[in-house]
């Protein structure tokens, strides 16, 4: 039985083990009529021309995995631990109350699956849930299945006083498992969130995760999300990212892709409103045979909005990056200012990175720029270094850090910028002893 | 100090250098002159160790030591400085911490501790002042947006900072104004000692009015063709390189 097959044979009794009276249950029922139909996607798709999820659907991934046991000193490490922070933490997909720290005063951060059974947070699923995603496979798939994962509810005015972290462990405790996390964030009016997302695998048993957010960012509202993907080299993440932003208001995503065997970021943009801004920025650092697709999609369908993307890749050995980045500019959608930068270095002979802009303006007075580039190490530049005594591995390192860098300068948190800057020393193999 | 002898060295197919013979002693101060293409940086580059040139044959010895086959950072740690024409932008890597990461490398390498930090500071403020560097030039990017007088004086501030034995600072004038070739002069100047050695590339006589060399050499397609003293720095301003270029091809 293929993976497919076993997805959607083993959904009735899916359902069973849920609430069949959730206002969601004809939501999944649809959802897993389209994944059916559909299937997963195949590299004939022009969206996932360079991905193929073939070998994955060969893999006999355990649907409905055993919760592992972790202790926190094991995990530490994966945590941004110097600061406080509010934590949603889930092992082979299941909650971990002892891990986590979560609230209820004042705004909600807690769990999906408490907020698609209790009726105090109907209002909230009826508005939201699964309003702001696209017709895609993937995301069905997950929709059909969606019963845990991360639930942000951020009233009117508020900020929690500190980052939000939500973390999904693999402990393999039985074979290969397929994990689904469902992620709700939702900031009201002049509401304001920072949050990081991690999954992480611990063991040697293959995981793949498909996993939607959907984010909801109301007027003046502001959002800054991390992605921090730096997975062992046999898990595999599919992330469908949808975020619905309204007037006036500014939401980030930084997308950190270090490790995993293959990524697949969808991060979908779409702009409600009037003088939004959206911010999508990514540093992707690879070897091995890792690959790193990213698939962003900006929809200007409102005037006087901005949107920037600026995507930095480096690949090493025989990995492989894609990008491929596509503007939409409705009629309506005239001052529309939109810029997008892809910028890659290839440090081996053997590495491939694709890239690929995809404009589609219907408006005609706007801004709209985007430039790639597919490039070597600066020979110069290493000389330079070299000549005043930094040896080669360290001036290499200093040369990706100096091409990487304005990325970096745009996440607002110290202690994440020092993690990731000691992620990217780690990935080469260079101590640079002070934080750049 | 520097002995180069017979050198012959080119990029891929070309030969650049021809047959060059240079000896600076401890405490000498060498102006090469020359005509663009001439082969200047091209030697300034071959001593400093960049890997795409190819030395075919002769020597280069710094202090007895043999230079071949050894890269561009083990010649810095021997004490090779080169001061470059167009130093590079480095976003992101303060000036600081550039020359933090460089000086303890070179200290590693000499097998010595690392610098502690409060002392590091301090060092860096002394060679700071001695430049005229603002301090808040120190804590920004490397190079990045600098003008042309401020690249040219940090390289010398790093000069400075690393206390090379043999310093080649090629074309440091070009790009800047009076004042600012004024200042970077009196920074070298001030670095001059017994012990150390200095190289200078130029184009023009306008530096030698400040850095005063002992011995002066004009390049001329890849070769030495005179050498003098600093009179012929003045000579060579009063006639161009025609004169000397003519005599070559006889």
């Amino acid at each position: 039985m293929d993976l497919k097959e076993k997805i959607v044979s083993s959904f009735l009794a899916f359902e069973d083990s849920v609430d069949l009276d959730s206002s969601v249950h004809e939501l999944r029922s649809e959802a897993i009529k389209k994944f059916e139909d559909h299937g997963f996607p195949t590299k004939k798709e022009e969206a996932w021309k360079y991905t193929s999820l073939n070998a994955l659907q060969k893999v006999d991934f355990s649907l409905f995995p055993k919760e592992g046991a972790l202790d926190y000193k094991e995990v530490k490490s994966y945590f941004l631990h110097e600061i406080d922070s509010y934590k949603i933490v889930f092992i082979d997909g299941v909650y971990s109350s002892y891990l986590s720290e979560t609230t209820h005063e004042g705004m909600d951060i807690c769990l999906m699956s408490a907020a698609l059974t209790k009726p105090t947070y109907k209002a909230v699923i009826d508005n939201y849930f699964n309003k702001a995603v696209k017709d895609d496979s993937m995301t069905h798939l997950n929709t059909a299945f969606s019963k845990e994962g991360a639930y942000i509810y951020i009233p009117k005015g508020k900020a929690p006083h500190k980052p939000i972290q939500i973390m999904h462990f693999s402990t393999g405790s039985e074979a290969a498992q397929m994990l689904q996390p469902r992620n709700l964030i939702v900031l009201e009016e002049g509401a304001e969130a920072q949050i990081i997302e991690r999954h992480q695998n611990l063991t040697k048993n293959e995981v793949f995760t498909n996993v939607v957010t959907e984010i909801f960012v109301a007027e003046r509202a502001n959002l800054d999300y991390y992605k921090v993907q730096n997975d062992r080299d046999n898990a595999s993440l599919v992330d469908n990212t949808y975020i619905d932003q309204k007037s006036n208001s500014v939401a980030s995503v930084h997308t950190f892709s270090f490790g995993g065997k293959l990524v697949r970021n969808n991060l979908n943009f779409y702009q409600d409103g009037s003088r939004i801004d959206s911010v999508l920025k990514g540093i992707t650092l690879l070897g091995e045979k890792q690959h790193v697709d990213h698939y962003t999609l900006v929809h200007h369908a409102q005037p006087n909005c901005e949107s920037h993307q600026d995507y930095k890749g480096i690949y090493a050995d025989h990995s492989t990056g894609v990008f491929n980045g596509k503007i939409i500019v409705d009629q309506i959608a005239q001052k529309t200012n939109a810029f997008q930068q892809n910028n890659n270095i290839l440090i081996s002979d053997k590495a491939t990175v694709n890239t690929k802009p995809q404009l589609e303006i219907f408006a005609d007075d706007v801004r709209c720029s985007h430039g790639c580039t597919i490039g070597q190490l600066d020979e110069d530049a290493l000389f330079y270094l070299q000549s005043r005594g930094v040896p080669k591995k360290e001036a290499t390192a200093l040369l990706m850090y100096a091409f990487a860098n304005n990325v970096l300068e745009s996440v607002r948190l110290d202690a994440l910028k020092n993690r990731i800057n000691g992620i990217i020393a780690d990935k080469l193999g260079v101590e640079l002893g002070f934080d750049v | 100090m520097l002995k180069v002898s017979n050198l012959v060295a080119g990029i891929e197919e070309s030969t650049i250098l021809n047959g060059i013979d240079l000896e600076v002693n401890a405490g000498e101060v060498h102006a090469i002159m020359g005509p663009n293409g001439s082969g200047k940086s091209t030697l300034a580059s071959v001593i400093a160790g960049k890997e795409e040139y190819e030395v075919t044959s002769g020597k280069m010895e710094l202090l007895g030591e043999d230079l071949e086959g050894l890269s561009p950072e083990e010649r810095a740690h021997m004490g090779v400085f080169l001061s470059f024409q167009y130093p590079v932008e480095i976003p992101g890597v303060t000036v600081t911490n550039f020359m933090r990461t460089a000086l303890n490398e070179t200290r590693k390498a000499r097998g010595l501790e690392e610098m502690p930090a409060n002392e590091m500071l301090k060092l860096i403020r002394e060679k700071a002042e001695l430049l005229e560097i603002d301090r808040k030039f120190l804590s920004r990017s490397l190079n990045e947006g600098f003008s042309g007088g401020e690249k040219k004086r940090n390289e010398i501030f790093q000069m400075a900072m690393m206390e090379p034995k043999l310093a080649i600072l090629d074309e440091t004038d070009s790009g800047l104004d009076i004042d600012a070739l004024r200042i970077v002069a009196e920074g070298v100047n001030k670095l001059r000692s017994k012990d150390n050695a200095i190289i200078v590339i130029t184009h023009y006589q306008r530096l030698l009015d400040y850095i005063v060399p002992d011995y002066v050499h004009v390049l001329h397609q890849g070769k030495i063709v005179k050498s003098g003293t600093k009179e012929l720095a003045l000579e060579l301003e009063d006639k161009g390189y025609d004169w000397l270029k003519q005599k070559t091809t006889v």
